[in-house]
């Protein structure tokens, strides 16, 4: 059993369950300003994962990578998202299209198809790649799940933050995956613009609402 | 220097150029001067190909997409640079809006470049992925309640697809690690095709379903094209053209590449199955919707979604013939769309409207513009002496010879979007003519370049060019 004699492997293990256990809070969480603080947690713990990875692998770029998260998803975004909550008054609970059991239910589901998917066709790299490839699999379905069944304009942008991370976890996962850095600040970059840029504010302006209920009742087809 | 860095640094620069430029005067020229220079440079690598590095390549198969992404880019800058003085005009967009829409289209342009001359996957992916940041906010430039629901379903839609890719990308890596060993080579794509073989075809298969899908978003297929009519309808006129003639071709490009990766694995999963599928249902879904859009650029943007299934099943089908004809039909497709766009716009700022029902008799009343819409809709519906028309009847042919019943589907699908075009047309274009205003301004050079390449190809097709496609046809396998 090698969990119990690597402790490499354990950190690393542990690291990507907390990953994923933050998305299922995430999942059922309905208030607003907790899905923020359940996402500062999430990117805290995938910038320990990413240093770990970078100590483990001897990868230093990786560092990096940690510190992005670190900086700019546990602390910068959660702070300007807050900021965006409170000057529109939206921090009321939020609906969400599926009841908390059923999300939940339909979560365990999708962990078990990615660990069914990853795992036995990966056999022939190491057990440690194969196990945080499953883990990251599951927070990226998790996060599309909280994009379906969220209908704020807020918590879908966390939803799809919550699954840039799970991507994160799987690119340094892999071992000696080049480029790692570039390819998380270009996702970063996506999401800053798209946030601080000029979305929120048009939606603001037009709706002073961020319920994308609202924007939905513009079919778009014109009549 | 090589042709590759010039081409990607004309519009890097110009970019940063005009978003400082403070008049859009100046700007939408500029815009203009430096599309055309882009063009100038991309026809350099014909003469000298430049050499293969580990981030950049030209070969035969991009070789003459670049040209015909520029071309399209700067025909289509020239077209924006009248239609967004009549917006300003009328007020509908206001210049402070133009230097942002200027930097954009510009940057826009680079990250198509880099996504077809990158050797490198990561690059690729990031390619595309600024591909929808630079469009996003472009297709909500009108704020309009339809423009920020349409730019919205778009950034969150392929927000998802391009996070689906780079987990495909993840396992592309995974596959080629224990081969190729760590670093760069092992996502270089150049390096990969060779050795593609000896990768583990479980973890291949995975990764590709994946990039299907992901950029399958992108490129429009169904089920996953819900973005696509909306961005192409709420956002200004030359992204639409833009949006179908190079984004979407890009898009598909990028999924061949990996295509032609997993056909390096004779125990992979075959890929043609898969995208014959998809096509065919991109086909037939979309030429059935074409009959209830009353607005003019959805109509033609689910017009669109029918021809990129085509392509996508043409290369799903494979074989030299079909490959061929795919490779034809991504050229006449995206030459005869954005001049349909460049078209629409006009008709829309003549008539102030998209609706359909609105726009009546437009023979009559703007002969010029009429008579160039009716052109372009019995061009892109298949009729001969058109260039649409032989890639069309070339993937009919081959499917006939090989698969009769997907090719009496493939009929079906093209007979119902045709007689929804020729349904359309006769409405918006004949019958008595209603008075709009006058067009103010309408830049028809683009449009009949274009409308002469798809004729000329119709007629008769250089032979260079069909060896050329042949080569590529050859590639793909």
């Amino acid at each position: 059993m090698p969990s119990f004699i690597n402790p490499a492997y354990d950190t690393a293990h542990l690291l990507d369950t907390a990953v994923l256990m933050l998305s299922f809070a995430l999942l059922y969480q309905r208030r607003l300003f907790a899905v923020l603080t359940i996402y500062a947690w999430q990117a805290l713990f995938l910038a320990a994962a990413a240093a770990w990875q970078a100590s483990a692998q001897g990868a230093p770029h990786l560092y990096i990578t940690a510190g992005i998260a670190l900086v700019f998803k546990a602390i910068v975004i959660p702070l300007a998202l807050h900021r965006i909550i409170v000057s529109l008054e939206i921090h009321r609970n939020i609906e969400t299209a599926l009841g908390v059991g059923a999300t939940l239910a339909v979560g365990v589901a999708l962990v078990a198809l990615s660990i069914l998917l990853v795992l036995p066709v990966t056999t022939a790299s190491g057990a440690l790649t194969r196990e945080s490839l499953a883990a990251a699999l599951s927070v990226v379905l998790l996060g599309l799940l909280m994009m379906i069944t969220r209908r704020n304009a807020v918590s879908q942008v966390v939803g799809f933050m919550s699954l840039e991370n799970g991507l994160i976890l799987a690119a340094v996962g892999v071992k000696g995956m080049p480029l790692v850095v570039e390819l998380s600040i270009a996702f970063s970059v996506m999401v800053a613009f798209i946030i601080f840029g000029i979305f929120f504010f048009h939606i603001r302006e037009r709706f002073d609402t961020l319920d994308v209920h609202d924007i939905e009742r513009f079919r778009g087809e014109r009549r | 220097m090589s042709a590759v860095d010039v081409i990607l640094a004309i519009p890097a620069i110009s970019a940063l150029i005009l978003a400082l430029l403070p008049s859009y005067k100046l700007a939408a020229r500029l815009n203009v001067l430096s599309s055309g220079l882009t063009l100038g440079a991309s026809i350099a690598p014909f003469f000298d190909r430049p050499p293969t590095t580990a981030l950049l390549l030209i070969d035969d198969f991009n070789i003459y997409l670049v040209a015909l992404t520029a071309f399209v880019g700067f025909t289509t800058s020239l077209f924006s640079a009248r239609y967004v003085l009549h917006e300003v005009a009328i007020g509908r967009l206001v210049p402070r809006f133009l230097r942002f829409y200027h930097a954009m289209y510009q940057g826009f342009m680079l990250t198509m470049l880099l996504a077809l001359t990158a050797n490198n996957l990561g690059v690729m992916w990031v390619a595309i992925e600024g591909a929808t940041l630079t469009t996003v906010l472009m297709v909500g430039l009108y704020r309009t309640h339809e423009a920020i629901e349409a730019a919205w379903k778009y950034f969150i839609l392929c927000g998802v697809g391009i996070a689906l890719a780079l987990f495909g990308t993840t396992l592309m890596y995974l596959a080629a690690q224990p081969v190729m060993g760590e670093g760069l080579p092992a996502m270089t794509w150049s390096e990969l095709l060779p050795r593609v073989g000896d990768f583990s075809p479980a973890i291949l298969n995975l990764a590709f379903v994946f990039l299907l899908v992901g950029y399958g978003t992108k490129v429009g297929l169904a089920p996953l094209h819900a973005w696509l009519p909306d961005a192409h309808a709420e956002g200004p006129t030359p992204i639409s053209a833009v949006l179908s003639g190079l984004l979407l071709n890009v898009a598909l490009y990028v999924v061949l590449r990996f295509k032609m990766l997993l056909a390096g694995n004779p125990l992979a999963v075959a890929p043609g199955p898969l995208m014959v599928t998809m096509g065919l249902a991109s086909l037939l879904l979309a030429s059935v919707m074409l009959y209830r859009r009353r607005d003019i650029k959805r109509f033609f943007a689910y017009s669109s979604i029918e021809h990129m299934g085509i392509i996508t099943f043409a290369f799903g089908m494979g074989g030299a013939l079909a490959n061929f004809a795919g490779l034809l039909h991504m050229t006449m497709h995206s030459l005869t769309k954005s001049a349909i766009f460049f078209a629409v716009g006009h008709i829309s700022q003549v008539k102030g409207t998209q609706r359909i029902a609105d726009i009546r008799g437009l023979t009559t009343s703007q002969p010029l513009l009429g008579w160039a819409l009716v052109v372009g809709v019995l061009a892109i519906a298949g009729l001969p002496p058109f260039g649409v028309f032989m890639s069309e009847f070339l993937v009919l042919t081959t499917t006939f010879a090989r698969q009769p019943v997907l090719a009496l589907l493939l009929l079906l699908g093209l007979l119902i979007g045709f007689g929804a075009l020729i349904w359309r047309l006769q409405g918006l274009a004949f019958g008595p003519g209603e008075g709009g205003e006058k067009a103010s301004s309408v830049a028809l050079l683009p449009l009949f370049v274009h409308f002469a390449m798809v004729l000329a190809a119709g007629l008769y097709l250089p032979g260079p060019l069909v060896l050329w496609f042949q080569n590529v046809a050859r590639l793909l396998g």
